[in-house]
């Protein structure tokens, strides 16, 4: 369903993202892991069709997003890492005005709105706007304008930032569900906890490269430890601060 | 931390930002060859015009001298309303919007440090184009009466304060209005009482009429024009402090006291401004914090909207009603609509008191002439109203930019929309001012229906232009919309629009010089040859259409390109 081909990106002399070769398929929630700077906000915004990348492809369903962008961003939902939308609409317009630009209009979008604002318990915000809600809020509204138009593809940059833990509890449950119906969804993360529950395959990338990818077993493998937890894993292959060192840095 | 370290440490990532905002990026080199190519025939032009304008009035005897100090005192004049318009708006973001302000109100800072530092961003992006225009100004003045290095100095030594009192009033009376208006309301009260504050005054300065001041006839006698002319029309005004500095060094009758003048009220506005904010900043800040009501009412214009907009592509409709609903529901945006009602307003009253009937000293060729400057100065309105409303179209997108880059939109989509809002409502105004000018100045037919083409034509090439630089300059950054038309990007469009205009008029003129010679004293006086009305009309429209277009296509391109 998705498929980076040699994904490069660079921001002057600094390069982002160094050749990504990712495939990803239907069904499946694939989670994207790395320390801060590692390239996956750049990677999923090229993947959403908001960056261009200097070389490499990248194909939504088949459509090269470059070469056919309508095409292929009308088959993605995105879900930026920071919440900004327009703070003088208010949620039902935004989610309106996102389905119109989607092509999409009439009162099963009506419907698809309250569904949505329901599913959230935003339905006593609907007719205020946007700069009222809070930062949880406006994430909540915001991963309702990327499913309004029922994509077959999700990108969800940072999903939980902000979210409280029953809305946390409700996201993985979106995204399990739309993983059944045969969707894709490319969930980048810090949260690792949600990585290892959530996701059927990972992959860590660091300095814009992956350095691993899998399933939890295959990166078990790759970090030469059958028991580990993912947060040690992921310590190990990207070379984290041991504990020692973060004694002495933190300590006196 | 001494104060003074804290308020260079203060400003440091401002300074830092602006510097890699001017040379960082793709195409730096492209930009910045384009800033010197405007920015080097604008400066010439003011330079030359006003030169000229000195040396002729340099020639006159008594008069002449006089008429060049009121001149400065009315450009300084002009140029103290826009910095104190400037400073109000500049100083409400700065002070209370900016969002590095939680950052700031957590750190152990001593409040003169925040105060000062937060004054200096303000005066800064208040007046730095006040300053490029006064630059080419003070340099004709210094050439045709030779004032020497010490008149630099002098300038310098009068120009400073003179930015500075606007900023440390505009900033106090912010904060004032922000203490005094209801917290939910005060950020939008305080935009709307701003502007409307401003109107109210170039309305009354308007209506006194200074035009009668070189308008001899008016008065009784040359005594009484004299006595008009030697004595300073707002002796309270620091604008006229600094014109009669600057005037009596270069014409022999320098008063130091007016620097000291100047000087003193600088410190003291800022000595006071410093004092009302530590007693008051603390409160309105947490009072500018609060939210506005924000429950929406469904009124029957947006149903007209929604129907008036329905043939358009379903696209098109929700990015032309979202952009509309943002506007007028966002009151730093339309309450610009104050400013404009008011300038609009002053133009046809000053169309309206032109003595073109008066006397007999009026000939016909001048008549002719004003239908031309009439074109020629709505134009000029037409393109400051697409700098302010249409030019930070793509910039107000700032950080939503996101949804519509993932969205299955096309550039020319999200492009045409933008057009379209701008260009509508702009070609009606369009309209309006000239239809109803033309009808005041008692325009023939012919030239009434080519001045409509025109400023329908202008109007729509300007919006282009403006969307075009728009996109070229994005401030995707800037806190404030109001700010944006203030950007290097704004500035080079008002210069290509005026260049654009200066062609038209020129054209227009030009194929119609025979017309216009016929009006002089001693020639048969005859209404314009069709022909000549077709080909002046055929060249607008060619010069619009190509002022219009190739711009257009190249932000196509390049919104295209863009890197949301």
């Amino acid at each position: 369903m998705i498929l980076l081909d040699n994904l490069t990106k660079r921001y002057g002399d600094f390069t982002a993202v160094a050749g990504i070769d990712l495939e990803i398929g239907e069904a499946q929630i694939f989670g994207l892991l790395g320390p801060n700077g590692a390239g996956k906000t750049t990677t999923l915004r090229m993947i959403a069709g908001i960056l261009r990348p200097d070389s490499g492809r990248v194909f939504v369903a088949g459509h090269d997003n470059v070469a056919n962008p309508i095409e292929a961003r009308r088959l993605l939902g995105f879900v930026p890492d920071r919440p900004f939308v327009y703070d003088k609409l208010t949620g039902a317009e935004l989610l309106r005005f996102s389905a119109g630009l989607y092509g999409l209009t009439g009162p099963e979008v009506e419907t698809r709105i309250d569904e949505l604002l329901e599913l959230w318990d935003l339905t006593p915000w609907k007719d205020q706007l946007v700069e009222s809600y809070s930062h949880g809020m406006r994430q909540k509204l915001i991963i309702s304008s990327a499913l309004i138009h029922r994509p077959r593809v999700l990108v969800v940059d940072e999903p939980m930032v902000g979210l409280d833990p029953r809305s946390a509890w409700l996201l993985k449950d979106v995204l399990r569900t739309f993983a059944e119906g045969g969707g894709t969804a490319l969930v980048s993360t810090h949260t690792l906890e949600l990585a290892e529950n959530l996701c059927d395959r990972l992959a860590v990338i660091d300095k814009g490269r992956v350095v691993a990818s899998g399933s939890i077993a295959d990166l078990r493998r790759e970090a030469s430890s059958e028991t580990a937890g993912l947060e040690e894993i992921f310590l190990k292959i990207t070379r984290g601060a041991t504990s020692s060192e973060i004694a002495r840095i933190v300590g006196d | 931390m001494s104060v003074r370290r804290e308020f260079v440490l203060l400003l440091t990532p401002k300074v830092l930002s602006a510097r890699r905002r001017g040379i960082a990026g793709r195409g730096r080199w492209g930009r910045a060859l384009m800033v010197l190519g405007v920015g080097a025939a604008a400066w010439p032009f003011i330079y030359v015009t006003l030169t000229r304008l000195l040396t002729t009035l340099r020639g006159v005897e008594e008069v002449g001298p006089l008429l060049a100090s009121k001149l400065l005192a009315l450009g300084l004049l002009v140029f103290l309303g826009i910095l104190l318009l400037s400073n109000l708006i500049a100083a409400l973001s700065s002070f209370f919007l900016s969002r590095d302000l939680p950052w700031i109100q957590a750190a152990p800072l001593d409040w003169l440090s925040v105060y000062l530092s937060r004054l200096t961003e303000t005066l800064v992006s208040s007046s730095w184009m006040v300053v490029l225009m006064l630059v080419p100004m003070l340099a004709a003045y210094w050439t045709v009466y030779e004032g020497g290095w010490a008149f630099l100095g002098l300038s310098i030594l009068a120009v400073v304060p003179f930015l500075v009192i606007p900023a440390a009033i505009g900033s106090a009376t912010t904060l004032l209005l922000v203490r005094l208006f209801p917290a939910r309301r005060s950020k939008d009260i305080l935009g709307i009482i701003a502007v409307a504050s401003v109107g109210l005054v170039v309305l009354l300065l308007r209506v006194l009429r200074p035009e009668r001041l070189v308008n001899p006839e008016s008065y009784r006698n040359l005594v009484d024009f004299m006595a008009a002319l030697r004595g300073p029309s707002s002796p309270w005004l620091p604008s006229q402090w600094g014109a009669d500095a600057l005037a009596g060094f270069l014409q022999g009758g320098f008063d130091p006291f007016l620097l000291v003048l100047l000087w003193t009220t600088a410190l003291g506005t800022v000595t006071a401004g410093a004092i009302l904010h530590r007693s008051l900043y603390p409160a309105c800040f947490t009072r500018a914090q609060e939210g506005t009501e924000n429950r929406i009412q469904h009124h029957a214009a947006w149903r007209w909207l929604e129907r008036a907009v329905s043939r358009a592509s379903l696209q098109r409709q929700q990015l032309v009603l979202k952009d509309v609903r943002i506007f007028f529901r966002d009151t730093t945006q339309w309450s610009q609509l104050i400013i404009l009602g008011v300038l609009v307003v002053v133009y046809v009253y000053n169309i309206r008191v032109l003595p073109l009937s008066s006397g007999e000293m009026i000939t016909r060729y001048l008549i002719t002439l004003v239908v031309f400057l009439n074109l020629a100065l709505s134009g000029f309105v037409l393109a400051a109203i697409a700098a302010r409303f249409v030019f930070p179209a793509l910039s107000l997108e700032g950080q939503t930019l996101w949804l519509l880059g993932s969205a299955p939109l096309e550039a020319r989509t999200i492009l045409g929309a933008k057009y379209w809002v701008g260009a509508v409502p702009l070609t009606a105004l369009a309209l309006i001012l000239t239809g109803f000018t033309n009808y005041l100045l008692g325009v023939p037919a012919g030239l009434a229906v080519l001045s409509l083409a025109s400023t329908v034509a202008l109007s729509l090439a300007f919006t282009s232009q403006a969307l075009t630089w728009g996109v070229y300059f994005p401030e995707f950054e800037s806190e404030n919309a109001a700010q944006i038309p203030t950007s290097i990007g704004g500035l080079l469009f008002m210069l290509g629009a005026v260049v654009t205009l200066g062609c038209v008029v020129g054209l227009q003129i030009w194929i119609l010089r025979e017309f216009l010679m016929s009006g002089l004293p001693g020639r048969e006086p005859r209404d314009p040859f069709m022909w000549e009305v077709g080909l002046a009309l055929m060249g607008t429209l060619l010069c619009c259409a190509v002022s219009g277009i190739l711009p257009y296509r190249a932000a196509v391109r390049r919104l295209d390109r863009l890197d949301f």
